[in-house]
């Protein structure tokens, strides 16, 4: 009987699945003469605080914490959801370390709804105190600011900041027992370790740089992709071309915002089959990743009318609806 | 009045109780399942109430099929006359037996006819034109439910 206790909140979040974006709501948004007119279609869909001179900026952070609120408001059980912000609590962690090493001081580098806020990061840091923090992070944290200390290298501290986000999802995933955050968990790791092989390929990282960079996820055998990426970019295609994530290698060669592209699009697809069921977390978690790719999508959009860029090339970047 | 000479009274007022009651219970465990549902629906679209509420009633018929089946025990074992008839255990047995069909669907379905109506619910959060198709679909669970009414029923009254 605890699957029916998301009775009321699936029946919730179908009637929000009304309001969010359709393909036809990205095509009006794109016909939009530039970034003031968008803004406009935008407010007139309850985008924002109904403020007309809001910035981009503001509005997409109001649209986050809306999201975040409709979650709290209607889930029996939040922890199900915990993997969705693991990206911003680490990032907080990477903020707090650099912060606290390099002295220099920075403006809005925290996330503010995170679990933990980048003060409370900075003091747990200060005392030491890091088992005060959940999941893996009092060894990652631990590690990190010694590395920082040490190093001074603030991209290794990076490194083991973000392996250790990324090995969180994955057993929040698992833990969750909830498939599609499952799979959500395992897609987003296995893409970002495809993300990390490139960049690292671009930038000439040896294979060990590599194997401590990569966390071990189902979609791919992280081995062989840092043997593959200590190699060549042909040879991180060639790989990929046998996994999972096969469609996305002919579109690496294209462009990196053609493989993002298809991240998300590959991401909303595995999400719909979320609309048939009525008795799961599944569907809340359908709308939490749906709302992130329309923010994500309106984003690109507004910014590149904003600044003028060619409707091919912001077409080239616009993300498959859910809705 | 003495108990065990009127063992015949007894199992045929437990048959009728049996059929009350699980029908209620089926009956709220389905209506509190869509309800929920229905809940989840108002608090964002309340115009929607009226379809809703069609949705989330279809799982208290059995109930109400319950309570019919034990009014015509009542009425055939004399309790509502005021005049109890004189049954053997045999008797009495065999309308507990006849009860049995409609306890048993009855209490089963309903939560089975909550979980079809909330999921139809949601259709209607969607598309509200579709409220016909939507009825539809616990109704087929509530054939099910029919056909055991009808053998309850045939059996009280034949029995009596």
């Amino acid at each position: 009987m605890k699957d029916l206790d998301y009775a009321f909140a699936v029946a919730r979040i179908r009637s929000l699945e009304n309001s969010l974006m359709s393909n036809a709501d990205i095509e009006r948004l794109m016909a939009c003469s530039d970034g003031k007119r968008c803004m406009q279609v935008l407010a007139e869909k309850g985008w924002g605080n109904g403020d007309e001179d809001i910035d981009l900026r503001e509005m997409l952070r109001l649209e986050v914490g809306k999201t975040w609120a409709v979650l709290r408001d209607v889930s029996p059980d939040m922890s199900v959801f915990d993997v969705f912000s693991i990206y911003r609590l680490y990032h907080n962690l990477k903020a707090a370390i650099q912060l606290l090493c390099t002295e220099i001081k920075y403006e809005n580098i925290y996330y503010e709804d995170a679990v933990f806020s980048g003060d409370e990061l900075v003091q747990v840091i200060k005392e030491k105190a890091f088992y005060k923090l959940p999941y893996n992070m009092p060894k990652v944290a631990e590690e990190a600011y010694k590395t920082m200390l040490h190093t001074r290298d603030g991209q290794l501290c990076d490194v083991i900041v973000d392996r250790g986000a990324m090995e969180t999802m994955i057993d929040l995933g698992q833990k969750s027992g909830v498939e599609i955050i499952k799979r959500y968990a395992e897609f987003t790791v296995g893409l970002a370790n495809v993300k990390i092989a490139l960049r690292a390929q671009e930038t000439g990282k040896t294979l060990d740089f590599m194997l401590r960079a990569l966390a071990p996820c189902a979609l791919l055998d992280v081995n062989r992709l840092a043997r593959a990426a200590a190699t060549s970019r042909e040879a991180i295609i060639d790989y990929l071309r046998g996994t999972a994530a096969g469609d996305s290698a002919d579109l690496i060669q294209e462009s990196s915002a053609a493989f993002e592209r298809w991240c998300d699009n590959r991401l909303i697809e595995a999400i719909k089959s979320e609309k048939n069921k009525a008795f799961t977390a599944g569907p809340l978690a359908a709308y939490f990743v749906a709302r992130q790719n329309e923010i994500k999508t309106v984003r690109l959009i507004v910014t590149g009318k904003q600044n003028k860029f060619p409707d091919e090339a912001i077409q080239e970047r616009v993300r498959v609806m859910y809705a | 009045m003495d108990l065990w000479s009127n063992l015949g009274i007894v199992y045929a007022l437990i048959g009728a109780a049996l059929a009350v009651l699980a029908g209620g219970v089926g009956s709220s465990l389905g209506v509190g399942i869509a309800g929920e549902a229905a809940s989840g629906v108002i608090s964002e679209d309340p115009s929607k109430f009226g379809k809703v509420l069609v949705l989330q009633l279809l799982p208290g018929t059995n109930g109400i099929y319950g309570l019919l089946v034990g009014f015509i025990v009542l009425a055939q074992i004399g309790l509502l006359g005021g005049a109890p008839a004189d049954l053997t255990v045999q008797q009495g047995l065999l309308i507990l037996a006849a009860c049995l069909p409609i306890t048993i669907v009855g209490w089963l379905s309903g939560p089975a006819q909550g979980k079809v109506s909330a999921a139809a619910i949601g259709i209607i959060a969607k598309k509200p034109d579709q409220f016909g198709k939507a009825m539809l679909l616990p109704a087929m669970v509530e054939t099910y439910t029919i056909l055991a009414l009808l053998i309850s029923i045939l059996a009280v009254t034949a029995l009596a």
